[in-house]
């Protein structure tokens, strides 16, 4: 039985300009290349992860899809009868990396943005004003003042509030799933930037210590790395009870990436597998979530806003309300195309809801409980670009979360290997030579320079719909139009169709 | 010769000044004027209108020459792109004054509002003057590309200018008598000393001014001035990525 | 009748006597008809307060309908939901450039005891407006204070003044609007004021946050039907300051709220001040250009835009205080005034009545 599976990629060199520096060898972290007197391709091991292809001096290398590896049919798709050829060799359940990459509609490509022509002008932002700063945390209803006139108190208390200057923060990836230089470099940049980094469920590495008023700490099933100390160095804590990529099911780190540092900050002997539950196991009903976001707020004084994470599924209006009732200060809802370290592709490419739908109709539930001020939104799972960043906002989130893109940012290709702790990139990887190609200066400076991007496109969006802070635009869903989307989709979106006016 | 203005929509009494004009008037009086736009809109040539009452908005607009004087405070919009002449106001202005102009001279008693010289623009021998013996409000010389503007805040210790002074500004100079509190500058801006040849434009453009309202020159001049330039003329040359 | 929202550009003034002395509407006509070019002859319209001395404890609800049909559904309502002390036809006569205008009626109404088991008296009139104006494509309430009325229509606000007859009426607050709305129009309710209660707005703009402020407050039962953003500011004037008793300072604030700039920049309370009514307030934030002038039953309350993108004089003689779009449409009434002057952006200028006055 010796049958192999066809190369999925074909590694072309061109040996014309091949200079035999042999830089590719190096850089693959799939040892698809050898050197036999030429540089030499192995097929089959290549992930089209293109390292190879972007430090090549000599652009030489050029990766192609092995198209005619299985002849056309549009129903038995290659990747389906990879698959079972995969299964059939095996009796295993395929595992994939990063999000969804099926083509289901992508609503964020079907909303338009509106602009001010005469009646309401537009403002100019580079030279007015513009405010993107957001405070996420629960809000009271209302303020109660004391004194007189031109001596006024506050009475009210309002709870903590975590403070972004854009409404972007970067999404939940543990130490474990991506390396140290990775979380370091986000770190930093949330740090520059004025937002958050989340760990994710493997702990908080001791050298991150100092980044601490920029951190969101997660707690998962897990419970990883969880200590008093853990909880209280963060800006906020995450209770984690689902995860876009895969809603419902747990995840496991294998105990090969469980090395020495892993290992100390996820407290757990080095080389056991990492096992994260599906549920909490002290979660088994809303009221448990409720005991578990006080005894947090109880080990950290009421000093910091709870977040929970959950997955878009379909109950999701009913279950943020829910949420938000057991105490929730911030309700993160990752949609069915967030990324992941690794996932069964039957969950990641069928389960749960876009994270579009998911937000519109649990910011309408909030809305119609009058209890949409008791929780701020985050949002996130294919937020790619500023303009998804704005119809988030305009649909009723108060900030999204980015993890692929902050990825990409560091230089993820998405072949979507993350799984196999090879990353040539050095991000999702704790091979020690590969980790330390990425430098966490050059990866903080590279998320930097996209959330600047980012921020100044978000400004000129601002600007053109004639508004000058960010609050004038959240829940301000007038300010979207649907194109190409039927009643249905119009209707849980709240938003009219293009070529209707007021 | 004098028009009285008493409720005259503001197209009739254009007319007539501009009938009054052709038929060869070189000064005008007008009285009882209150609220009529666009007075001098347009306008070249030596003439000389002096106004009494409240001028409306937009006074003096793509006006290429004459002189406007108002012996009352003045509206919104005055000098909108104007090109060439002066307009001496005996009072205090409202907001987006000298929008877009390109040449001549205002000059104002009093206070001005916000945005005031707004996109000022210069080329070659045209240099436009704005001089306000007042307070400013926001936005200050917003956008400027060109020309000169001094403002003196007489009789007001601090807080002479608001917030975004010189915002986007890329060209021209802004001259502030006292000092500028630097957060209230716009990030496009640096703050300099007066030099020499800083003294040597304005002085001569300063007792022009004190001659229009009777300020003494030396009180004046008792007080240093703020010197505020773009820091560059491409300040969005690094925003964009191809 | 009802139709789309309108954008709309135009003209505001407006006085108080803050002695309370009343003053008829001949003033304030002038005034707004002295920035005539401001407008497009397609609304007008006032408030003024004082007017009903002796019916100043009932709610006035100033009425418009297509057809008697309407008013008589109405009427039955209000049978049901009201003691209805009295009513009668708005006075008015026929004036140029006023065409079809609705059928115009007033009522002075007493809530019964009956009603208010669960409910404040003012929450339940605001729910009866609110249900009148959202159940009847032909009935809309243009008015329903105690001692006040809004007058207003389609045409030049001088002509509709003069239609109104409001150099009849005496009060101790006026606002006028002159309104040029860029769609197609024709509807009386559309036109300025707005107003809920006691409060009236007239708004010279346009309202750029509209979306979330509407879907703000709709959160707290307002029903804002008439697509128009100045409805919305009255609504949250009501929301802020009637039933969360917000003061006045911290109110305007959150509607023109200071930048986080300067909020940094302030002392340690009033910054906790400024901060908390940011985070708690932001979806009812103002934003984009606009000059309004409110009317309440203690006073006016000017206030611009918080990077002043709309114009605003205000001046004071003896015991008036005066604001305008332009300065000429004061001195068109008071042309000697003590003091003018040109608010700061996002700074409101408050008149109120004298604690004596009744």
């Amino acid at each position: 039985m010796a049958v192999q599976l066809p190369a999925e990629f074909i590694v072309n060199v061109d040996n014309e300009r091949c200079r035999k520096c042999k830089r590719c060898i190096v850089s693959c972290g799939f040892s698809a290349l050898e050197f036999r007197n030429k540089v030499t391709p192995i097929h089959r091991r290549c992930v089209a992860c293109q390292r190879c292809a972007a430090f090549c001096p000599e652009d030489a290398i050029t990766i192609t899809e092995n198209q005619m590896a299985y002849k056309y049919n549009y129903s038995w798709t290659p990747e389906i009868r990879k698959n079972i050829l995969k299964q059939a060799a095996s009796g295993g359940v395929l595992l994939g990396g990063m999000g969804n990459p099926k083509p289901y509609p992508i609503y964020w490509d079907h909303m338009l943005i509106d602009a001010c022509q005469v009646t309401n002008p537009s403002i100019d932002p580079l030279r007015e004003p513009m405010e993107l700063r957001t405070y996420l945390g629960a809000k009271p209803d209302t303020l109660e003042f004391s004194g007189e006139y031109g001596n006024v108190k506050l009475e009210t208390e309002l709870a903590p509030q975590l403070k972004l200057d854009i409404p972007v923060v970067f999404a939940a990836m543990s130490y474990g799933a991506i390396s140290l230089n990775a979380h370091k470099a986000l770190a930093m940049a949330a740090k520059r930037m004025g937002t958050m980094m989340n760990t994710g469920e493997g702990g908080l590495h001791e050298s991150l210590v100092s980044y601490k008023d920029n951190i969101i700490v997660q707690v998962a099933s897990g419970r990883f790395g969880v200590t008093g100390e853990y909880l209280n160095n963060s800006a906020a804590v995450e209770i984690k009870i689902g995860q876009g990529a895969k809603p419902g099911i747990g995840g496991h780190l294998p105990g090969v990436k469980v090395g020495g540092d892993v290992s100390k900050t996820r407290m757990i002997p080095a080389g056991t597998d990492a096992l994260s539950p599906a549920p909490h196991h002290d979660i088994y009903s809303i009221e448990d979530l409720s005991q578990l976001i006080f005894a947090l707020k109880e080990a950290t004084g009421y000093s910091k806003p709870v977040s929970v994470k959950i997955a878009a599924v379909h109950n999701i209006a009913a279950i943020a309300s829910g949420v938000v009732r057991a105490g929730a200060d911030i309700v993160t809802i990752d949609g069915f195309r967030g990324g992941t370290g690794a996932a069964p592709v039957v969950i990641r490419d069928h389960v749960g809801i876009p994270v579009e739908l998911a937000l519109a109709a649990v910011d309408d539930r909030l809305r119609q409980e009058g209890i949409r001020n008791r929780a701020s939104l985050l949002i996130g799972g294919s937020i790619r670009q500023s303009a998804d960043v704005v119809k988030a906002i305009a649909l009723g989130a108060d900030a999204v979360i980015i993890g692929t893109a902050a990825l990409i940012a560091m230089g993820c290709r998405l072949c979507q290997k993350c799984y196999t702790g090879n990353c040539s990139w050095g991000i999702a990887t704790q091979r020690p030579e590969l980790v330390n190609r990425l430098d966490p200066h050059a990866g903080a400076d590279m998320l930097s320079f996209l959330l600047n991007g980012w921020s100044n496109e978000i400004k000129e969006v601002l600007g053109s719909l004639g508004i000058n802070a960010v609050e004038s635009l959240r829940g301000s869903r007038e300010r979207l139009r649907g194109i190409g989307l039927d009643e249905q989709a119009l209707k849980i979106l709240g938003i009219k169709h293009a070529g209707i006016g007021q | 010769m004098k028009i009285d203005a008493k409720d005259m929509q503001h197209r009739q009494l254009n007319m007539t000044i501009r009938d009054a004009v052709e038929s060869g008037n070189t000064g005008l009086e007008l009285d009882n004027v209150n609220g009529q736009r666009y007075i001098g809109g347009g306008m070249d040539g030596d003439v000389k209108i002096t106004i009494n009452g409240t001028p409306g908005n937009d006074l003096g607009s793509f006006m290429n020459g004459t002189e406007i004087i108002v012996n009352a405070n003045a509206q919104d919009g005055i000098a909108n792109t104007m090109n060439d002449g002066r307009i001496i106001i005996h009072g205090s202005v409202g907001d987006i004054i000298g929008y877009g102009m390109r040449g001549g001279k205002l000059y104002i008693k009093g206070n001005v509002g916000y945005r005031v010289g707004i996109h000022m623009k210069e080329y070659e021998d045209k240099v436009p003057v704005i001089i306000a013996g007042g307070t400013a409000g926001d936005f200050f010389g917003e956008y400027m590309a060109g020309g000169i503007m001094i403002l003196l805040g007489l009789g007001s210790d601090n807080g002479v200018v608001g917030d975004y002074v010189g915002t986007g500004m890329h060209g021209g100079v802004i001259y502030i008598r006292g000092e500028v509190d630097p957060r209230d500058l716009g990030k496009e801006v640096a703050a300099l000393e007066p030099g020499e040849d800083d003294m040597k434009l304005i002085v001569p453009l300063l007792k022009e001014y004190c001659g229009c309202f009777g300020f003494d020159f030396d009180e004046v001049m008792s007080r240093g001035f703020t010197k505020l330039v773009p820091l560059s003329h491409r300040p969005y040359g690094e925003m964009y990525v191809y | 009748m009802k139709c789309d929202g309108i954008p709309s550009g135009c003209a505001i003034s407006g006085m108080i006597s803050e002695t309370g002395r009343r003053v008829d509407g001949r003033a304030v006509m002038k005034s707004i008809a002295c920035m005539h070019d401001r407008s497009n002859g397609l609304g007008g319209g006032f408030a003024a307060y004082g007017i009903y001395p002796e019916r100043k404890d009932q709610y006035a609800f100033h009425m418009m309908y297509d057809d008697f049909e309407a008013k008589e559904a109405t009427e039955e309502f209000f049978k049901e939901a009201f003691n209805v002390d009295k009513d009668e036809p708005i006075p008015v006569h026929r004036e140029n450039g006023i065409h079809n205008p609705p059928v115009l009626w007033r009522y002075f109404l007493e809530v019964p005891e009956n009603k208010l088991r669960f409910i404040s008296e003012r929450d339940y009139v605001m729910k009866t407006v609110m249900e009148l104006n959202s159940s009847s494509e032909r009935a809309f309430v243009a008015s329903s204070g105690k001692n006040m009325g809004a007058f207003k229509g389609v045409g030049y606000p001088e002509d509709i003044g003069k239609f109104y007859k409001l150099e009849d009426y005496r009060a101790y607050i006026w606002t006028s609007h002159g309104r040029f709305p860029t769609n197609t129009p024709g509807w009386w309710g559309g036109a300025h004021p707005f107003t809920l209660l006691d409060w009236s707005v007239v708004h010279n703009g346009e309202i750029s946050s509209y979306g979330i402020n509407r879907r703000y407050l709709e959160m707290f039962g307002y029903r804002l039907e008439l697509r128009t953003d100045t409805e919305a500011i009255a609504y949250l004037f009501d929301l802020l300051m009637r039933r969360h008793r917000i003061p006045l300072e911290q109110a305007v604030m959150a509607l023109a709220s200071p930048f986080w700039k300067n909020i940094d920049r302030m002392e340690p309370e009033q910054r906790k001040i400024a901060t908390a009514i940011r985070q708690v307030y932001g979806s009812a934030l103002l934003n984009g250009p606009f000059s309004i002038l409110i009317g309440h039953s203690r006073g006016i309350i000017g206030l611009n835009d918080r990077i002043k993108l709309r114009p605003m004089t205000a001046a004071r003689k003896d015991d008036m205080l005066y604001m305008a779009s332009e300065e000429s449409a004061i001195r068109t009434i008071a042309p000697d005034p003590d003091k003018v002057w040109s608010p700061k952006a996002g700074t409101p200028i408050i008149g109120i009545l004298d604690d004596g006055v009744e």
